[in-house]
């Protein structure tokens, strides 16, 4: 019983952290170019602004 | 003709250009060129290697490029400049463009919430195979009341779509499939909240969450479909020019966007370029190819004080025009207006999954209500009763219904995707799945629309080579068709220097010690009998006598095999087109098709289709031009190639970015069998109930129960879509 005080935050905070993560990456606009994401690997030079 | 220069650098840019914060300006270009990594780095680098540039980006996706730099350290045209300068066509975006781009939030919303439920569904699930495996007591109640905690603030905020949806239906007195989603959703949560309040034994958070978790799921594919398919369209319609190169009256030139033209404004108009606005001639003749407006497929010669249409291309010679129409005075005004009349037959068509829907929800709302009065009659409890009777309402809750539509109709468009056809929304796909009649228009949609060399080149191989060379000098639609034929043909074109364009005329070289020209039959001297036809060019070697390459605008390819395949698959076939009688029967032969007619104008097109619809018929059309806008807004379901003006591709329901006409058979014969696989997801589901039903009146429904029975539901109607192939 008491392995459930603790296992039962840890699983849900895990799983908030991956809808957060997921939220924070949506929002970063990191799906808007997923084409050229995969050309932009191909590129060696370094890939920071300006 | 010394003031018709070539356009100016465009100095209106300014106007596209956006504040994101004080001190930086942004400006958005379509960058339609980009096709590689190379480009990107190319493009990126062009700008950012300009003075005051803070971040330059490339949306490989959208083709767009974002630039943003320090307020007077850089301005718009030099970014154009240094686009163009690394080999690529830069356009603006303008700012309105971009709100309506800047990712749908429609869709944005929908995924948000489809994560949040998922996340919800795993918890929850989590805490009930627990309760499931036997916990019970204290353990159960608290797993239970967990449980309550994620599910509502989940169910409040990803419902919400549907909610929004359904109480927008139930207000006009209207049901949808959203209607009995919502009252499941907020009955089972209601239930499992009273159970949990009161120590029961049953809680049913995972089914609801779960629930809606699936149909989110239906619904993001679904938007991201039609995302896919604007964006699309958009990237199409950018294409045409936004703006006008105006002429002030001191003489100097501006470019200026279309909304600021105003009449009276002289605007002047390059050899191979899109006239703008409607007007009249001011200076220079020239002819007009006005195949994407009216249809007709012959040129047409101007001079001061003809008739222009917006929209028309200007073949031969730079001219000075005047406006006369914009805006609501123009003849595309005209065309937008019968359109918007044209389209409001089609709202009123009804969605498949919500004629389902209105008999759905009445059967197993009623179902319901007689098991909470079987089990009264049968003297069970209040609770009971009602318990019973929300376990058959969250048993039936559309799950496979739900996703039984959208999962079908995001396939079809996936795989007509890989065919080169953009569906813009499944209830297109609905609708060509029910046509009886095709209604084709001829000139660029039978047709490809562009002039390619009758037969074969009259010209030897050095020849050729000699007038590709000229041909390359100049962007007449005549001269770009000869070089692609030259090309075509193996032929490298001779690189020649100072060739001189004669406005109207055509091109001259000194090469080797000999004039050459390629032209106008009566210019480049061939015999009187070729002159006034304007499809034909002559190439002249020295004083050899003029060889004439005469020119039409061909057939699609396989436009016979595609008209065949559409009457095999019971189409009755006709040609509808704004054309010459001579020419449209010509096609009409050539197609065996019976049944047509020349000459339409676009009120006159409408009427058509009109009188066809009250005969019963359900038509597909397909046309391209602006004066086939209004038909294809008319018609039950509707198909334009990539070519068509600005106007057909708004009103079309279907585009196709090839050439080959087959496109129209295989949208249809894959749309009719979208629909074949829609039924048998509905007959899945119906059978699914009939099964999960009797057990639930029965009160044997336990969460368990309706949890496995939901998801199998779901896997089988989204198996069941997947297995559409792409269209042969």
């Amino acid at each position: 019983m008491t392995t459930i005080g603790f296992l039962l935050p840890i699983a849900l905070l895990l799983g908030l952290g991956g809808l957060a993560a997921f939220l924070w990456s949506m929002r970063s606009g990191q799906y808007d170019d997923l084409d050229g994401a995969a050309q932009r690997i191909l590129t060696d030079e370094e890939d920071g602004p300006c | 003709m010394a003031t018709l220069a070539p356009p100016a650098a465009p100095s209106s840019l300014d106007l596209f250009v956006a504040e994101p914060s004080p001190g930086t300006r942004r400006i958005d270009l379509h960058v339609p060129g980009i096709h590689c990594a190379g480009c990107i780095r190319k493009v990126e680098g062009a700008v950012r290697a300009l003075p005051g540039i803070t971040h330059a980006r490339v949306n490989f996706t959208t083709r767009r490029l974002t630039a943003e730099w320090q307020d007077g350290r850089q301005d718009a045209q030099a970014i154009v400049a240094a686009v163009e300068g690394a080999g690529f066509d830069a356009r603006p975006f303008s700012p309105s463009d971009v709100a309506a781009q800047g990712g749908d939030p429609a869709s944005r919303r929908l995924i948000k919430a489809m994560a949040v439920a998922g996340f919800a569904a795993m918890n929850i699930m989590l805490l009930s195979v627990s309760v499931w495996s036997g916990a019970d007591g204290a353990t159960r109640d608290l797993f239970h009341l967990i449980s309550a905690a994620i599910a509502l603030p989940t169910v409040a905020y990803s419902g919400m779509p549907f909610f929004s949806s359904a109480w927008g239906a139930l207000r006009q007195g209207r049901t949808n499939m959203d209607v009995p989603i919502s009252i499941g959703l907020i009955l089972a949560t209601a239930l499992s909240l009273y159970e949990t309040v009161t120590r029961g034994h049953e809680a049913w958070f995972d089914a609801a969450v779960m629930l809606l978790f699936f149909l989110l799921m239906g619904r993001v594919a679904d938007s991201l479909m039609r995302d896919r398919a604007r964006a699309g369209v958009a990237a199409l319609l950018k294409q045409s020019a936004p703006g006008a190169l105006v002429r002030a009256p001191s003489g100097e030139t501006e470019w200026r966007p279309i909304e600021s033209v105003a009449p009276g404004m002289t605007v002047l108009v390059s050899a191979g370029g899109r006239i703008p606005v409607d007007g009249l001639v001011l200076e220079g003749s020239s002819s007009i190819d006005r195949s994407l407006v009216t249809g007709e497929s012959l040129p047409e010669p101007v001079k001061p004080g003809g008739q222009l249409l917006a929209g028309t291309l200007n073949l031969d010679a730079p001219i000075a025009m005047k406006a006369t129409a914009v805006g609501e005075a123009s003849f595309l005004a005209q065309v937008v207006r019968l359109m918007e009349s044209a389209e409001q037959g089609r709202a009123r068509y009804t969605r498949i999954a919500d004629r389902a829907a209105r008999l759905y929800a009445p059967v197993v709302h009623l179902t319901a209500l007689l098991t909470a009065i079987g089990w009264l009659i049968a003297g069970a409890g209040l609770h009971q009763a009602l318990v019973t009777a929300i376990a058959v309402l969250i048993i039936t809750c559309p799950c496979a219904l739900g996703l039984a539509v959208p999962a079908v109709q995001v396939r079809a468009a996936s795989v007509l995707m890989q065919r080169g056809i953009l569906v813009k929304d499944g209830s297109a796909l609905e609708r060509l799945a029910d046509c009886d009649t095709v209604v084709l228009d001829k000139t660029g949609t039978l047709t490809l629309g562009r002039p390619v060399p009758a037969g074969r080149l009259p010209l030897s191989a050095s020849e050729l080579a000699l007038a590709a060379g000229l041909a390359a000098k100049s962007s007449h639609p005549l001269s770009r068709a000869l070089l692609a034929a030259a090309k075509a043909e193996g032929v490298t074109p001779v690189v020649l220097a100072d060739v001189s364009e004669h406005p109207g005329l055509g091109l001259e070289v000194q090469h080797e010690g000999e004039t050459l020209r390629l032209g106008r039959p009566d210019w480049a001297g061939a015999s009187a009998a070729a002159q006034g036809h304007l499809l034909t060019l002559a190439f002249r070697r020295g004083e050899a006598p003029a060889t004439l390459i005469p020119f039409e605008d061909p057939l699609r390819p396989d436009a016979a095999a595609a008209v065949a395949r559409l009457k095999a698959d019971g189409f009755d076939v006709r040609i509808l087109s704004g054309d010459r009688e001579s020419a449209v029967r010509h096609a009409a032969r050539a197609l065996d098709i019976g049944t047509w007619a020349a000459g339409q104008t676009p009120a006159g097109k409408l009427a058509a289709i009109e009188a066809l619809k009250a005969e019963g018929r359900r038509l597909l059309v397909v046309g391209d031009g602006l004066n086939d806008a209004p038909m294809l807004a008319a018609g039950h379901a509707s198909i334009a190639p990539a070519s068509a003006s600005d106007a057909g591709q708004t009103a079309a329901d279907l585009l196709f970015l090839r050439d080959s006409l087959m496109a129209v058979p295989q949208a249809v014969e894959t749309a009719r069998r979208a629909d074949v696989h829609v039924r048998q997801n509905f007959r899945l589901a119906i059978g699914y109930n009939i099964l999960a039903v009797p057990i639930a009146m029965a009160g044997l429904a336990t969460p368990l129960i309706a949890a496995v029975a939901m998801s199998l539901s779901s896997i089988i109607v989204v198996g069941n879509a997947l297995r559409l192939r792409a269209p042969k």
